[in-house]
């Protein structure tokens, strides 16, 4: 945690400095297209399709991956597993910037984004699933950002009044995010219990919802395990040894909890199928992707994390994480995009355009860039010396 | 007067009387059996000859950009098209049945009576009028495309090429010229009665009629009578069937709402259970750590407790011993002075 590693680091073009650099200024320029010429001059969305990646992937997977704040917290705070509390700052903040990011990558994708307040502030439609999103999104992202302020405030240092009150509001932030990160995270499985004629009938089942929200909970507990091995790699002269003590012990925990969950979730789709008598899809194309999704991405991350937990093997867990991972962006895909618009002729199909692609590495090197600007400065992987007492 | 505008006149009347104040719905499910009066059109297909002249008129009057090929150019309709920004109706040409003539269908914005876009708009920019028009408000729109989404029938587009002030566009069964008592744009053009304007279930019973009094040429289903919760738009069909002019005919008779309705409903509960049960979680733990607690204290002064007693025996055990000791040896002591004494006598007495 001492700052002299990274003040010793001299220059400033490194190679992941250049190619940040690169993917910023490449990224800029798409943004000036995108507000100058039109969605249609930089995505290749249109009249049948039009939500793209900025959706599936921005959205979709930015929410379900940030999923880690809320489950870390709850596990933290509610209920009472006390050792994790240094794995709940990393994933607060975390959840933050990825809520934060969406937010952002959402002002390039709808059509007029000055006006993504209107529906909470002007005009509500309350009928709309997206409303729900919208309201808990904005909501949550405000309680994400008041959960994270302790640590900027005790880097900032005399605040500590506003510090001790913002301490005192955690139990009730913790439970705030909890029920609000249950309603939009299955919100956005609801949101394509409009179109069942759109949506392929083996994504498409009225447990959408359920899914999504039971998918954002391993989701979350992946990338906590993810999350806190790049941060191994990269900051570990700003952990401290109560970090690096529970480290170990919260990522077989958290292998544990997500092979119980993913075990549930695998349930669940077998359920789908079978409410709907669906089977007879499993032989087709899309069967086949669909069981390419649910075991190769489901079934055996399950295993890896239930047989890591079983044998305390650090290093399956920390295989299974990452899959785990790709396998939440490939189910959020194949909804949002694959399995979408299937019965469409195939010229009518979307693939994404390079500015689209270019738009949403920029969004995740932003992401990058300041979660390394905050770690590297405030009291995110140890404890500030001057609150050492505290329990927050 | 032709039958078709005398219906149309009639509905156009009815509604100019009615629309200005009456309050646009919103698509909940309170409103399945609402607007019984609403207005429609009946498409029949066995009627449409493909001349695009319902095209022309909409590009009219809703003073859209007229397309690269003239109307009168009946070549694009070998090409299948859907709506765009540009366009809010086109007329597609199929080939049900080989060695037969083709038959035409006209696509458009269906008017749903629960609309999808409606229902998923989260700035409620669309709203189903009594007239029978979905209609929208571009000057609260996002932008979202949700209604596009949303819409079983892939009618709403997009102007993809605004930067500032994209639009959704789709028709809107003319909804100015109904308030004006005008007749939709495409309705007054079509030159064979293939669109009929009208009250919807007026509409239905006329469907119904022809399907009756005309054994064998129909398709014996109205579709949008319950497609989708119904719409406003309904439409006959020659034999073998509506799929073959390219409709889907798996849409089911579920509205939008009540697809999501479940899911809404949830909101509440979550809302309302979560605090509960996550609360009495938390309380629990904390009663299971102060219990731990306790118990460790007794446990402590349970130990403490013993260990002083053990103490405190061991200790009046050792005074007691160490009294018995003393006693001995004050009666060692005595006998001795005693034994003394008296040889002291002893001795005395002999000297």
């Amino acid at each position: 945690m001492s700052t002299e590693n990274r003040k010793t680091g001299g220059s400033l073009f490194t190679p992941g400095n250049i190619i940040a650099g690169i993917i910023l200024a490449a990224g800029i320029v798409v943004t000036i297209m995108r507000f100058t010429l039109g969605l249609g001059s930089v995505t290749n969305l249109s009249d049948n399709n039009p939500w793209g990646i900025w959706i599936g992937f921005d959205l979709l997977c930015g929410v379900a991956l940030a999923a880690g704040g809320y489950t870390t917290s709850a596990a933290c705070y509610i209920f009472g597993f006390k050792k994790f509390h240094p794995g709940v700052r990393p994933a607060i903040l975390t959840a933050f910037l990825g809520y934060a990011l969406v937010v952002f990558a959402l002002h390039y994708d709808v059509g007029r984004p000055w006006r993504l307040v209107y529906p909470i502030f002007y005009q509500q439609g309350t009928t709309s699933i997206l409303f729900e999103v919208g309201l808990c999104v904005f909501i949550y992202l405000t309680v994400l950002f008041l959960e994270s302020l302790p640590a900027a405030l005790e880097w900032k240092g005399g605040f500590d009044k506003y510090r001790g009150i913002l301490v005192k509001l955690t139990m009730g932030l913790t439970i705030l995010g909890v029920i609000l990160s249950t309603l939009h995270q299955s919100s956005l499985g609801a949101l394509y219990l409009i179109a069942p004629s759109k949506l392929h009938p083996l994504w498409y089942t009225p447990y959408l919802p359920l899914m999504f929200f039971l998918s954002s909970m391993f989701a979350g507990l992946s990338m906590v395990i993810s999350e806190g091995m790049l941060s191994h790699k990269n900051f570990h002269h700003m952990m401290d040894a109560e970090y690096n003590a529970g480290y170990e012990n919260l990522q077989l925990a958290f292998a544990k909890g997500a092979a119980w969950i993913m075990a549930g979730y695998l349930a669940m789709k077998l359920l789908g199928l079978a409410m709907d008598n669906r089977w007879h899809y499993l032989f087709t194309g899309y069967g086949a992707w669909w069981l390419f999704e649910v075991i190769g991405f489901v079934a055996l991350p399950c295993y890896c994390y239930a047989v890591g937990y079983r044998d305390r093997n650090l290093r399956l867990v920390r295989i299974a994480g990452p899959w785990t991972v790709l396998g939440i962006v490939l189910n959020r895909f194949n909804i949002s995009l694959v399995a979408f618009n299937w019965q469409l002729p195939s010229a009518d199909r979307y693939f994404p355009s390079l500015g689209e692609i270019i738009i949403s590495v920029f969004v995740v090197t932003i992401g990058v860039l300041a979660f390394r600007f905050i770690v590297t400065r405030m009291p995110i992987f140890f404890v500030h010396p001057a609150y050492k007492d505290s329990s927050h | 007067m032709k039958r078709r505008h005398f219906l149309g006149l009639l509905g156009a009347t009815g509604l100019s009387l009615t629309a200005g104040v009456s309050k646009a719905r919103a698509s909940s499910a309170a409103d399945v059996t609402g607007l019984p009066n609403v207005g429609g059109v009946l498409f029949d297909a066995t009627r449409c000859i493909g001349c695009r002249k319902c095209e022309a008129a909409c590009n009219q009057v809703n003073e859209l950009p007229k397309p690269a090929k003239p109307f009168d150019d009946l070549t694009v309709l070998e090409t299948r098209r859907r709506t765009d920004a540009k366009t809010y109706t086109v007329v597609n040409k199929y080939l049900p049945e080989a060695g037969k003539p083709p038959v035409f269908r006209k696509i458009q914005c269906n008017h749903c009576l629960e609309p999808a876009c409606a229902s998923a708009c989260f700035v409620h920019a669309f709203k189903k009028t009594e007239s029978g028009a979905v209609v929208y408000d571009p000057s609260v729109c996002v932008g979202c495309r949700y209604c596009i989404v949303a819409c079983p029938f892939n009618i709403p587009t997009y102007e993809y090429d605004k930067a500032l002030t994209p639009r959704v566009m789709k028709c809107t069964m003319c909804y100015p010229r109904l308030l004006e008592g005008k007749l939709p744009g495409c309705v007054e053009a079509c030159p064979k009665e293939a669109l009929v304007f009208g009250k919807r279930r007026e509409l239905l019973n006329i469907a119904w009629d022809r399907i009756g009094a005309n054994p064998g040429r129909y398709v014996e289903h109205v579709y949008g009578e319950r497609e989708m919760g119904g719409t406003s738009w309904i439409y006959m069909a020659p034999k073998p069937s509506f799929a073959a002019l390219g409709m889907d005919e798996h849409l089911g008779t579920a509205s939008a709402p009540e697809l999501t309705s479940g899911a809404l409903a949830a909101v509440p509960a979550v809302a309302g259970v979560w605090p509960v049960l996550l609360t009495g979680l938390y309380a629990i733990s904390k009663r299971k750590e102060k219990i731990a607690e306790e118990e460790k204290k007794a446990a402590v002064e349970a130990a403490i407790a013993k260990a002083s007693a053990d103490a405190e025996a061991k200790l009046a055990e050792e005074l007691g011993k160490a009294e018995v000791a003393n006693k001995r040896r004050i009666e060692v002591e005595v006998k001795k002075a005693l034994e003394a004494a008296a040889k002291q006598a002893e001795g005395g007495e002999d000297a």
